[in-house]
């Protein structure tokens, strides 16, 4: 028989071996293995997102372009959803079973105890009758998000949108998280990093019922939200919207910008369409609707991408740079030779003056020609390439054939023939004067946007220089980081100017001139009609101005589809505007009546 | 020859200092478990840790006036306690109150404590007064057997509540039994028993395709455990009655593996069976069964190293574990002291027990030392099974963690227990017998 004493020490070797078991143990769960420190977190922490609002754009005289209202998402928390009225709760969100269950289930298969959306973007109306009544469903509740809303309903295309992040932007930007909004096109997109403000976070406690129990380490890792600053604009909202009325029912663009400073006073694209409408839950909808079945593309921003052919208005840079280089005086008279190139009937023009101011074309075909073959060389071929290597960079000095640094995105750039062009076109030596001599007019290769026509006129209302065209003149209350806009001279002596501009005013003044409708009481309008030829259809209607003509305040692009002689249509909304702009009221109610009530979308259509 | 001394020099400090580092850390747990900011005193009535605090108070009187006791008390009257503890248990059965599924409660006013917690003690005072009276004819089969009816008695009591958890508790007075001298052999049959038990569960998720033909696991078992019998037979075949002594276990064992099935889906209830699946891992269900341990195991790992710190505990605090201040005390021990902290209290345990045991065994009287044991042996397995519990390591048994958890009638029942030993304990060096 053993000796049962001894046994003592096999109890308190099991005694010790359970306690070495259980250190054991703790020390695999505790120290070892970190997955219970996250799955603690993820039950008792909850982070919320405290959305910043976004920035305010103010026009320039501080009125209110786009601002933010209030929304609310509905989240659920599948887990606290029981025993719910499920028919009242469909009733009040007018829904039906069907998609009550199927949003249940897509929430539930994320999470069962995390929120998911349930609902998106109701409106501050709609989620005041929803959470009245919210009491009574538990596991519903609301999250306020912030959308987008413009008071005026104008400058859609300057502004741009905001629309939940796409996977690419989540993949480009990992500040980004999905759900969250993001600038689309226009302002929205160009200032996204200014607009969007910094993203704060509050880490609360809860119990396991989901109820918060307050503040995780007194807020210790919380973030406050930081707004996004707010962006004063040069537009000038009654402009704008002025602008916009008048170019309804036409197809086209208006760009308006103040010589001195660079700053865009109105940019139009028509037709537009209501900002609003691409805000929140019908966004998708809508903007369908605008892509699919508008065949006039009203999501089209014209005004920066439509190429055009300048016509006419391009004939004032081919005068500077004629007097420039010295191919022609201020008196030098060309017959109208429409052997040349076509024309309508007017006397010969005695100086360049008056060969401006009715537009000849013959005239033009001959000062090019004299740009382009200056004797260089006795080769015909090879002294035209040249020439138009010399002309090409003059030309460019306005503005044209490149991208303007604009704080908007898609803008186009045109073009401006160059020797490598034609090269490619036609061959090396293949070409001549005689194979681009439509250029001398502003058709065949030349092409610009109205961004550009609008440049130079402010170009020429400057007297040879422009400053960065621009949309945004100030981050609000932010003075560390002002924006800074550059000059660019055209290389043109100011001197040359005169005349030009001189003859811009006959334009509109003298009884000859080809935009007498621009004409505004006590005010010297500077213009230039064109005439694009459109090989489609109707021609385009164009026209460049800027007044008063000493001191200018506002320089002025106009160009209208399919509306025929520049005169005709363009001319008289530019002055429209202009006199609004500068007197703050139009005088003249017939030519605006005539303005407002012109529909010429349909004016293809008819030809056809 | 016995002189006048003063009750408190002879007494075990060690143990005592021991119990008050127990007491104070559950007290401060409970309070951490229970924490409000509304309620932020630790004596706040309306509050669990504010009760504990006067439990504490009455367990501190009681633990008091059993020093004043004379220690011949303890054994005269080792078999009325005992009875009276049986004639609760009876009375409990027909006349108790029923709490979560088990008859086991006295309700009287705002007291309610369970006959249980006191069969514990008059059941370790009936043991060791018996055994101390017989423990020298332990080698014979009745002493043996009213040692084992001592035990069995209550626990059969017990189950009829039913309260598997304390039934459970007086399997443990077994080691007090294996102290006297019951043979290994018998721990070793029940220790196979229980593997056979655990094997059988596991089989019961295998099968096999062959030829054919779809093989439960349980018949994969029935065919390895053949061919390993038939080989020891073949190579004891020579030895006399090996035919009988081997035929015979193989025919036991096979019964049982068989019958474990049987036992497992009709003797036990739903909740066991789940709470055994899960521990063994066979079912996985977090939020259903496995809830309570998956969330212990959260409170307990994410406490790291060194803990969240004193009332930084969000998992026990905001009642993701259930049954924080009582059966899963540890998680808050665990959330808020880290590996630290839980090392510290399973120090103190142990030691505690090793202390009971180490003075025992210096007992002169057979009585003292063999309650002593049946202490040590109560303590130990409310210990094993509530830790183990808390940590995926035993089944989800209702038990509380002695000392720590919350409950009145469960810290009285322990100090009880404990300084009853402590009290006979202090009288060592006069008792000669």
């Amino acid at each position: 028989m053993i000796d049962p004493e001894s046994r003592k020490f096999s109890i308190l070797i099991l005694f010790a071996t359970i306690g070495l078991i259980f250190l054991a143990r703790l020390f695999y769960i505790q120290v070892v293995d970190d997955s219970y420190v996250s799955s603690a977190d993820n039950q008792a922490l909850r982070y919320v997102t405290r959305y910043p609002s976004r920035g305010i754009i103010y026009d320039r005289h501080g009125d209110i372009l786009v601002q933010n209202q209030a929304a609310f998402d509905l989240m659920v928390v599948p887990r606290q959803v029981d025993d719910i009225d499920t028919a009242a709760f469909c009733e009040l969100l007018d829904i039906d079973r069907a998609t009550f269950n199927k949003r249940l289930e897509e929430a539930r298969s994320y999470s069962s105890y995390r929120a998911s959306i349930f609902q998106k973007q109701l409106t501050a109306d709609e989620y005041a009758r929803v959470a009245e009544n919210l009491y009574r469903f538990p596991g519903f509740y609301g999250q306020k998000r912030s959308l987008r809303i413009y008071p005026d309903s104008v400058a859609a295309h300057v502004l741009g949108y905001i629309g939940e992040v796409s996977a690419r932007d989540l993949e480009r930007d990992t500040l980004y998280r999905s759900g969250d909004f993001i600038g689309i096109g226009g302002l929205e997109s160009q200032y996204e990093e200014i607009l969007r403000g910094e993203r704060g976070r509050e880490v609360l406690m809860v119990d396991v019922h989901n109820t918060v129990q307050g503040k995780y380490r007194e807020g210790e890792l919380d973030l406050p939200a930081k707004a996004g600053i707010n962006l004063i604009s040069s537009l000038d909202l009654d402009l704008q919207h002025y602008g916009e009325r008048l170019m309804q029912n036409k197809k086209g663009s208006v760009v308006a910008i103040e010589p001195k400073t660079g700053e865009v006073l109105c940019l139009i694209s028509s037709p537009t369409y209501d900002p609003n409408q691409l805000v929140g839950v019908k966004r998708a909808k809508n903007y369908q609707a605008l892509v699919a079945n508008d065949s006039l593309d009203p999501l089209f921003n014209r005004a920066l991408m439509a190429k055009y052919p300048p016509g006419s208005i391009f004939k004032l840079v081919q005068s500077l740079i004629g007097l420039s280089d010295g191919v022609i005086g201020i008196n030098t008279g060309i017959a109208c030779n429409k052997a040349l190139v076509g024309c309508h009937n007017h006397p010969s023009a005695r100086t360049i003056q008056e060969a401006i101011q009715m537009s000849c074309n013959p005239y033009f075909h001959q000062v090019f020609k004299r740009l382009i073959n200056k004797g260089y060389t006795s080769n015909y071929f090879d002294d035209s390439a040249l020439g138009l290597a010399e002309w090409n960079e003059k030309v460019t000095k306005f503005g044209l054939g490149q991208r303007l640094n604009l704080d908007l995105p898609s803008l186009k750039s045109g073009s401006v023939p160059s020797v490598a062009l034609y090269d490619r076109i036609y061959g090396e030596r293949r070409w001549a004067f005689s194979t681009i001599y439509s250029v001398s007019i502003g058709q065949g290769e030349v092409e610009v946007v109205p961004m550009q026509m609008a440049n130079l006129a402010a170009t020429i209302a400057n007297r040879g220089y422009y400053i960065d065209p621009h949309l945004i003149k100030q981050l609000d209350g932010d003075n560390d980081s002002v924006l800074t806009f550059e000059t660019h001279h055209t290389g043109i002596d100011p001197a040359h100017y005169e005349p030009v501009i001189e003859a811009m005013q006959w334009v509109v003044d003298k009884p000859g001139g080809t935009a007498r409708r621009a004409k505004i009481e006590g005010i010297e309008v500077c213009g230039k009609t064109g005439t694009a030829e459109n090989p489609h259809g109707e021609d385009h209607s164009v026209f460049i101005a800027f007044a008063p003509k000493e001191n200018p305040q506002i320089a002025i692009a106009v160009y209208v589809e399919n509306a025929g002689f520049g005169g005709t249509w363009a001319a008289p909304i530019a002055s429209l505007l202009m006199e609004r702009y500068i007197k703050g009221a139009v005088s003249d109610s017939l030519k605006e009546a005539r303005i407002l009530k012109a529909n010429l979308l349909n004016v293809e259509k008819d030809e056809d | 020859m016995r002189t006048k001394r003063s009750i408190f020099e002879d007494i075990d400090w060690l143990m005592v200092g021991l119990y008050i580092a127990l007491v104070l850390f559950g007290w401060i747990s409970i309070y951490a478990a229970t924490f409000d900011e509304a309620h932020p005193s630790i004596f706040d009535l309306a509050k669990n840790h504010g009760k504990q605090a006067l439990w504490i108070g009455l367990a501190l009187v009681i633990a008091t006036v059993l020093l004043f006791f004379d220690h011949r008390f303890f054994e005269t009257f080792g078999y009325i306690v005992y009875g009276f503890s049986l004639l609760l248990l009876v009375a409990v059965v027909l006349v108790g109150t029923e709490i979560k599924g088990a008859q086991s409660w006295f309700v009287l006013g705002p007291i309610s404590f369970q006959p249980s917690e006191i069969a514990k003690f008059g059941t370790a005072l009936a043991l060791a007064k018996y055994l101390g009276d017989h423990g020298e004819r332990f080698d014979q089969f009745k002493v043996k057997l009213y040692s084992l009816g001592i035990i069995f008695l209550p626990a059969a009591l017990i189950m009829l509540q039913p309260d598997v958890g304390s039934t459970l508790v007086f399997t443990s007075l077994l080691i007090v039994l294996y102290r006297q001298g019951l043979p290994s052999w018998i721990f070793g049959l029940g220790f196979v028993a229980v593997f056979l038990f655990i094997l059988a569960l596991y089989m019961k998720q295998y099968s096999v395709e062959l030829f054919g033909v779809t093989l439960e696991g349980k018949f994969i078992f029935l065919g390895l455990f053949t061919t390993l019998a038939g080989f020891v037979w073949y190579n004891l075949r020579k030895k006399k009655g090996s035919t009988l002594v081997v035929g015979g276990s193989y025919l036991a064992m096979v019964g049982y593996f068989f019958s474990v099935d049987f036992l497992f889906d009709n003797i036990l209830q739903p909740h066991h069976q789940n709470r055994i699946n899960e521990l063994l891992g066979i079912v996985s269900d977090p939020l259903g069964a496995g809830y309570n341990v998956h969330q212990s195991k959260i409170a307990i790992g994410s406490g790291g190293f060194s803990g969240k710190g004193f009332l930084q505990g969000t998992q026990t605090k905001f009642h993701f574990v259930p049954e924080q201040s009582t059966d899963f005390i540890f998680c808050t021990v665990g959330e808020e002291w880290g590996f630290i902290g839980s090392f510290v209290m399973i120090a103190l345990f142990v030691t505690l027990m090793g202390r009971i045991v180490w003075l025992a065994e210096k007992q002169r009287s057979a009585f003292t030392r063999i309650y002593g044991y049946g202490v040590a042996s109560i303590l130990f397995i409310h210990f094993a099974i509530n830790v183990g519990m808390t940590i995926g390591l035993a089944p989800v048994i209702g038990i509380p963690l002695p000392f720590f958890s919350y409950g009145g009638s469960s810290l009285w029942s322990f100090t009880l227990l404990l300084f009853t030993f402590i009290k006979l304990d202090s009288e060592r060096k006069f008792v000669l017998r």
